[in-house]
Order: C-alpha cells, then sequence, then structure tokens
C-alpha cells in the first residue's frame, strides 16, 4: 500500500446554485487512490457520491460548479481546466460507467461506431485498428463472437451485455482511473455478481483504479480494498473494507451496516436509521448526522474533522465507536 | 417488411374508396353546374340537353358507378369547363405546386433544424427566446396576411423581388422548372417563404423539444464522458436522435404542404394546382375538383407510406422489430 497514489482528491467542493439557495452536495471531500485499488464511495441517496464522480470527470452541469479542492490525476491537476483539455482527459486518462446500461449507449448507432469514435477522438488511428482495439476491448470483458456484436444495435443486448459494452468502451484506451457510478444496481444479482468478478479481474490484470460508487455495502465488501463513507456531502469515514464493515467507528456507518437484512436475525425487524438525510439545502451547523444520531450531544453542534483513528482509517465523529465493538446488535446475542 | 408494405397498400386502397364515396356524394349536394353553362334565354329543352350533355340526368348512383369503372382505368372525368380530362389538367399544373411545396419544405429543413438546435443547446440565451418568439409567429398569424404583407413590403415598398408568376422557367424532361433561372428563383422566393413560414416554426419547436429532452439522456453525458467534440455529439448523437421525429411529421406535413398551398398559389398568382381548385370550385367544375381530391388522398396515403419506410431506416429498433415478426 505505499505505491503513489494515481489519483488525489483534496478538499473538493461541488456547490449547486439554485434559486432555492446553493446547495453543498459535496462540501470538501478528500481521498486517494493507489494504482490497482478499488475504491468503495457509499452513501444513501443524495449523498453526493454521484456528483462527486461526475466532478471528477469534469462534467458537472449548470447550476452546479466545482468551487474548490483540487483533483490530482498522475500529478496533473485537473481542477480549473479549461473545456478542452477536460475533452482530452475524459475517455483517455479517466473514463466512467453509468448506473442504467439501457440508457447510456446511444440507441440508433451501432456498437462498432459508437467504440471506434471513442478511440478516434483521442488518437490518429485507422478505422481498421480502431475496429481491431474495440474487438479485443469486447472479447476482455467477456462478451462472446465480439466480431458479430460489433455490428449489432445496443437493443440487441441484454442488460448485463450492455453494461459489459459500456465498461469495454471505458476500457478502451486505457485510463489510468475508472469511475463506475453504480454500474451493477440496475441487474440482476447473477448479472452483477458475474460483472464484479470480470472487474476484479480487470484491475488486477492491469493495474487499473476504480471508483466503485454504489449504496450496496455487499458489493463493496467483495470488491472494494477501501471504502470511503459519505453523508450530506462529506466522508464520515474510510478505511480498508473489512476494518470498517467489521467495526465501524461512525454512528451511521454503524447504521448503515445494521440495516443490511443479510445482519438481522430472522423473525427480527431490520434496524433502521430514524429520521431521513437533511436538505443539502438547509444543512444544520455541526455535524449533519447529529440529529440522528443515538450519540449526539452538546459538542456535535460544532462539525467534526475527519481524523485519523489508526494509520490507516479515519473518522468524522466527536464520539466515535471503539473499533472491537461488534459491528450490529444482533451479532453479541 | 413485404408483408407489411402489402397490408399498407390494402388499407390504402380502402382509404381511397371511402374517400371517392364521400367526395363524390359531397360535391353533388352543392349547386348545379348545368346553370354555369346555361344562359338566362335558353328554354328548358336547351338546359335539358345541357344537362344531360354533361351527364347530369342520370341517378346519382350510376354517375357513380361510371366514375368509379372509369377512375379505375385512370380516368378521373372530363372538365365541364376545358372540356379536357381533369386528370391531365391536374397533373399539367402538378409540376408548379410540387416545385413550390418542394422549395417550402426546402426552407423548413434549412432554417428549422439548425434554430430549433440552437434554442434547444441554448434555452437561456437571448437569440434562443427570440427564436422561439418568433416561432410563435409563424404559428399563429394567417397564412394570406403574411402573403399580403410579403407582397406589400419585398414587392411594393422595396421592390426587390416580384410578386406574381413564376417567371422565366427552364424544361426538365418536359417538365417546367423555375428554380434553375435567377428570374425563376426570384418569383420562387416570396411564395416560398409564405407556405414555409409554418413548417419553419413548427420544425424549430419540435427540433427543440427534441433537443432538450435528448440532451438530458445518459447516452449524451456517456459520449461526453468518452471525450468526444461537442460537434460529434450534436451532429451525431444528439441528430441522429431527434431527427426520427422530425422526419416523420415532415414527411406527414409535406401532404398539408401540397393540399393547403392553396391560399398561397392564389396570393402569388402562383400557376399550381391549387390555384386551378379555387377556380374549379368557383365555376362548380366537379370533375376537376373530384379529381384533385383523390389526387390528394393518393398523394398522402403514399407519403405516409414513405414515411413509415423511412422511419425503419432511421431507428433500427422498428427496423429490427418487423423483420422479427
Amino acid at each position: 500500500m505505499s505505491k503513489s497514489p494515481v489519483l488525489e482528491v483534496n478538499d473538493l467542493k461541488t456547490h449547486f446554485f439554485t434559486k432555492a439557495g446553493v446547495a453543498r452536495a459535496v462540501d470538501g471531500v478528500s481521498f486517494s487512490l493507489a494504482r490497482g485499488e478499488v475504491l468503495g464511495l457509499v452513501g444513501e441517496s443524495g449523498s453526493g457520491k454521484t456528483v462527486t464522480g461526475f466532478s471528477l470527470m469534469g462534467l458537472v452541469d449548470a447550476p452546479g460548479k466545482v468551487v474548490g479542492g483540487s483533483i490530482r490525476l498522475a500529478g496533473e491537476e485537473l481542477v480549473g481546466k479549461s473545456e478542452h483539455d477536460w475533452r482530452s482527459l475524459r475517455g483517455r486518462k479517466i473514463a466512467m460507467i453509468f448506473q442504467d446500461p439501457m440508457m447510456t449507449l446511444n440507441p440508433v448507432l451501432r456498437v462498432d461506431t459508437q467504440m471506434i469514435e471513442a478511440i478516434r477522438a483521442h488518437e490518429h488511428v485507422s478505422e481498421e485498428a480502431a475496429r481491431e482495439r474495440a474487438r479485443a476491448a469486447l472479447a476482455r470483458v467477456g462478451i462472446p463472437s465480439p466480431d458479430e456484436r460489433l455490428v449489432a444495435y445496443p437493443h440487441q443486448f441484454s442488460g448485463g451485455m450492455r453494461q459489459r459494452v459500456a465498461i469495454a468502451i471505458a476500457l478502451l484506451n486505457e485510463p489510468e482511473v475508472i469511475v463506475a457510478d453504480e454500474p451493477t444496481t440496475a441487474l440482476d444479482v447473477t448479472i452483477q455478481a458475474q460483472i464484479l468478478y470480470e472487474v476484479q479481474k480487470l484491475c488486477a490484470e492491469t493495474g487499473l483504479a476504480m471508483i466503485w460508487i454504489t449504496h450496496d455495502l455487499a458489493v463493496v465488501g467483495g470488491l472494494a480494498d477501501r471504502v470511503a463513507v459519505m453523508y450530506a456531502g462529506r466522508i464520515v469515514e474510510e478505511g480498508p473494507v473489512g476494518e470498517v464493515l467489521d467495526g465501524p467507528l461512525h454512528p451511521y456507518t454503524r447504521g448503515l451496516i445494521g440495516s443490511v437484512p443479510s445482519h438481522n436475525q430472522r423473525g427480527k425487524r431490520l434496524t433502521q436509521i430514524p429520521g431521513m438525510a437533511p436538505s443539502l439545502l438547509a444543512l444544520p451547523p455541526g455535524c449533519s448526522f447529529a440529529a440522528r444520531c443515538p450519540r449526539a450531544d452538546a459538542a456535535c453542534t460544532e462539525m467534526p474533522e475527519l481524523v485519523s483513528a489508526s494509520d490507516r482509517r479515519a473518522v468524522r465523529c466527536h464520539h466515535p465507536h471503539r473499533p472491537d465493538e461488534p459491528a450490529y446488535e444482533g451479532g453479541s446475542a | 417488411m413485404s408483408v407489411f408494405i402489402l397490408r399498407r397498400l390494402l388499407q390504402s386502397a380502402l382509404v381511397m374508396v371511402a374517400m371517392a364515396i364521400i367526395v363524390f356524394f359531397g360535391i353533388h349536394m352543392v349547386g348545379d353546374p348545368v346553370y354555369m353553362f346555361v344562359s338566362p334565354d335558353m328554354d328548358q329543352a336547351d338546359i335539358e340537353q345541357v344537362t344531360r350533355a354533361l351527364g347530369l340526368d342520370r341517378p346519382i348512383w350510376e354517375q357513380f358507378w361510371a366514375f368509379m369503372t372509369s377512375a379505375i382505368q385512370g380516368d378521373l372525368g372530363q372538365s365541364f369547363v376545358f372540356g379536357e380530362s381533369a386528370l391531365g389538367l391536374i397533373l399539367q399544373r402538378m409540376p408548379a405546386t410540387l416545385e413550390l411545396a418542394f422549395a417550402a419544405l426546402f426552407l423548413a429543413i434549412v432554417f428549422g433544424i439548425p434554430l430549433g438546435l440552437y434554442a434547444g443547446l441554448y434555452p437561456d440565451s437571448k437569440t434562443s427566446k427570440t427564436i422561439m418568439a418568433g416561432s410563435i409567429l409563424g404559428f399563429s398569424l394567417p397564412t394570406f396576411w403574411v402573403g399580403i404583407m410579403m407582397i406589400m413590403v419585398f414587392a411594393v415598398v422595396l421592390g426587390w423581388l416580384p410578386s406574381t408568376g413564376r417567371g422565366e422557367t427552364v424544361d426538365v424532361f418536359g417538365v417546367e422548372l423555375s428554380f434553375l433561372t435567377l428570374d425563376g428563383l426570384q418569383h420562387l422566393a416570396l411564395p416560398a417563404l409564405n407556405l414555409a413560414l409554418l413548417k419553419i416554426s413548427l420544425v424549430i419547436r419540435l427540433t427543440r423539444a427534441g433537443t432538450r429532452e435528448a440532451m438530458l439522456q445518459d447516452y449524451i453525458k456517456f459520449a461526453r464522458a468518452k471525450g468526444l467534440s461537442r460537434n460529434r455529439i450534436v451532429g451525431v448523437h444528439l441528430l441522429k436522435n431527434i431527427l426520427i421525429p422530425v422526419v416523420t411529421v415532415l414527411g406527414l406535413e409535406f401532404g398539408s404542404l401540397v393540399a393547403f398551398s392553396v391560399v398561397t398559389e392564389t396570393i402569388f398568382a402562383w400557376p399550381g394546382m391549387g390555384k386551378l381548385l379555387i377556380e374549379s370550385i368557383q365555376q362548380l367544375d366537379r370533375p376537376v375538383i373530384v379529381a384533385y381530391l383523390m389526387m390528394i388522398v393518393f398523394l398522402f396515403v403514399v407519403i405516409n407510406l414513405l414515411v413509415d419506410i423511412v422511419y425503419s431506416l432511421l431507428d433500427p429498433r422498428v427496423r429490427l422489430a418487423d423483420r422479427g415478426n
């Protein structure tokens, strides 16, 4: 784990300037990613994980704007780059996979058109060479008879196959980092398992680094090396995936894990986190989780910093749990 | 595909027969053409002779049967006024109308799509708001009024363009065409623009709505994530998707361009089918009116079929779904 990070995000801030006020969708997110590493970015809807992903791609549209912080990709600062520079980076150095494979491929263009254009947007290669690379990329993600599939239209693929095509497109220019925004959420579990297996293999083989955005802790547990938990635009806990899932420090992480069905005893109600995520337009001062937190007290009216809990873990809480406390209430019984 | 076309042809034939019945019986309820051909000093015997000559003495069922049997053989009757074949008269005027309609269609595409794209891509800009406001005018101002105003401004006050007629024409395979000469083009400009105005507005609104919808789709964001240039995204990924509704609507609208060029042709004295129709209505020249309406129905039927075929070429999902059957 002493490898130099390929991606370093520092105090990233992406705000949305709406008529109702400024929504701080991402407010001071920092993390780093090493080569070949998979970072799980976990949180519930509206926690800012997708906006973080789009910020890394320079794809935040008005009224949103990256207002501060830094994103360093292989040592190169990305924040403040012109749209022209961003265009040449996207798909070449950093690629993205989206949630719904039914929507990401253009329905009226053949798969080969969509793959070849992705190569030729960045390199002056012949159509033939590009086609050969597209064919190889399809084969690599486990698509049978790639030659035939190249001349097919997206609607002739199943959902899982479409997501493989999307992954193949992301791989075409051998990027340093792939941002995967809930890529398996729309797929059924068997297809999901196959895709996760392929992705893990790819990362191990090619040294590709990945940010896997999801709300599914089971996926993160099986796939990621490290996990960062987001809540209301901030990272509240970060660390190696095994340690975080087994001994969560933040009450929110603990609540998330407690609400996973497999951790509950048969016949018992699922534990749930009381209340709901706060509106990003009216965040309370201090810890944004305080209103829902069983441990909150007067100290929580002040925003806690993200502090190291050990050499590999960090937590943003005034009253963190101990790592050796059982992760879920049913566990000790 | 061929099964589909065959089925459509059968449906089309039924539509034509239904239209023939409606048109034929409908027109026989209006006026009596005999009185257009007799003078007040003629006696009853003369009037009866005229009636017999026009074939109007027979019961209407017989007249309809005679019309249908000759219509199937391609003869839609003789004009009362000109004494020529009604279909021949219409076909003679058709190139002028088609030229006007195609010119209007061309203008609708050339102005409508780029303006609609711009308004869709930059919905908040002042230019876009001006375009959209303009398209509302295009929709709501009556064609005849705009036509008269255009003549006032460009022909009378400024004197830039002629206001009537086709101008100099060139004979291409027996068809007279205006747009190949400068003089003809000048004559074509005002009526074509007048006829196109509504369609330009329509295309602008369609293109803008399609653009705004498509730009939010994931496939556009994914195309951006691939690092494609904006030109490629707009010119290929966006345009190919929004062309589907635009082609469908424009195809169907082409029929109405031809059918409703009547107003424009009348204002600009354009010697096409529409002008012939108006004159025929004024003179109660029933065979020409019936033949004209049948022609228009035929045109709509053919256009609908073509639109379906083009649509399946543009949208692979439609194409393959059909092959699967």
